[in-house]
């Protein structure tokens, strides 16, 4: 705290990294990890209060949630093409819905004077800089990362599970095409030409399912983070009345990318559950007929 | 030899051409979007959440310019 000899001013930056509010033991919290458990908390009390007043005659919070649910299925089948596929994925593109939705608006809920005053330096040097408890979980790289990572590494074992660990395998380090160059070379010789192209393909898909964690867990990083920082900068210039437009637009930037993030996850899971070969063999009659 | 601190001007170099592209894109989606609405007035609707969504995604790439341009 902030002593009588301390004349220091009070600052609070944005840091890119989430800061340590407090210990258990060696184990570090940051203040972007308490809010993801929050987040947590209200999402599982919430969804308890609703599993047990399920009713018949639903009620008013029931109905809610029953017409966002069928909106939220309707969507995920515009994505699948098919209700079987999304009832499996589903569960876990609205698990990451909102857990991303309420993790990015209890980062600007206007609850950010609640912190802790950290001192660091002695004497002339002293330094007082103000933790803010609540920061947005995706606000922190390494949330955002391990939510990529759940998303790029569940649609390919979701992949292995619907079409086979074989043909998964086959999509980035395509043996099979290699394989075909010694059976059918005598029967179209340019399958020497087109087996290499199709096998290096493949190792670029190898290269996209990293690309694919880098941007997705950027993309939401990024966009949280420049609206924690915008509203510190648009307070900066004339507070309370100039943030109040942009505190609109980062409730409604929240929401985008949680409905990105978890339509992406969506479409991933969907491609890995898809055959290749399938896809162009139909392709292939469809033009012949 | 006096060395001169370039970081300031790298953020702004940074930040500063990676908006542009974004800016380009977004525009081009709005008109995109704008004419399909002009010649289809009722689609407005249909219209309106995709291009949000694809809006969202050509500004991700301003914002990872952002990202670096703070990393800096």
């Amino acid at each position: 705290m902030e002593t009588a000899t301390n004349h220091n001013e009070i600052s609070h930056e944005v840091t890119l990294y989430a800061e340590p509010i407090g210990h258990i033991g060696n184990f570090q919290i940051t203040n972007a990890l308490l809010t993801s458990w929050l987040a947590v908390a209200i999402i599982v009390t919430i969804s308890l209060i609703i599993r047990f007043s399920i009713k018949k005659v639903p009620g008013k919070l029931q109905s809610a949630f029953e017409l966002l649910l069928d909106g939220a299925y309707d969507l995920c089948d515009q994505v699948t093409g098919s209700r079987k596929i999304s009832q499996k994925v589903f569960p876990l593109a609205i698990g990451i819905f909102f857990f991303v939705l309420f993790n990015n608006w209890l980062g600007i809920l206007p609850l950010g004077g609640f912190g802790i005053v950290e001192t660091s330096g002695v004497g002339e040097n002293a330094h007082s800089a103000f933790l803010p408890y609540l920061r947005p979980g995706t606000a922190d790289i390494n949330t955002t990362i391990a939510l990529a990572v759940i998303a790029v590494i569940g649609s390919n074992l979701f992949g292995i599970l619907s079409i086979g660990a074989w043909k998964t395998f086959n999509k980035y380090v395509n043996l099979k095409a290699l394989g075909n160059m010694a059976i059918k070379v005598r029967k179209e010789p340019m399958v020497l030409l087109t087996a290499p192209i199709t096998f290096f393909v493949g190792i670029l898909e190898l290269v996209g399912e990293a690309a694919k964690i880098a941007s997705l867990s950027f993309r939401l990083f990024g966009n949280v983070f420049a609206g924690e920082v915008l509203l510190g900068a648009m307070a900066a210039i004339l507070a309370y009345v100039l943030p109040v437009p942009f505190l609109f637009l980062e409730v409604f930037v929240g929401l985008i990318q949680a409905l990105i993030f978890s339509m992406l996850t969506l479409v991933y899971f969907s491609i890995a559950a898809q055959d290749h070969e399938e896809h162009d063999k139909k392709h292939g009659e469809a033009h012949a007929h | 030899m006096e060395s001169v601190d370039y970081t300031t001007l790298a953020k702004a170099l940074a930040i500063g051409l990676g908006a542009i592209g974004p800016g380009i894109g977004i525009g081009m989606i709005g008109k995109g979007a704008m004419e399909a609405i002009g010649r289809n007035p009722e689609a407005s609707n249909k219209v309106f959440v995709p291009m949000l969504i694809i809006a969202a995604f050509a500004e991700a790439i301003a914002i990872y310019a952002l990202v670096i341009a703070f990393s800096i």
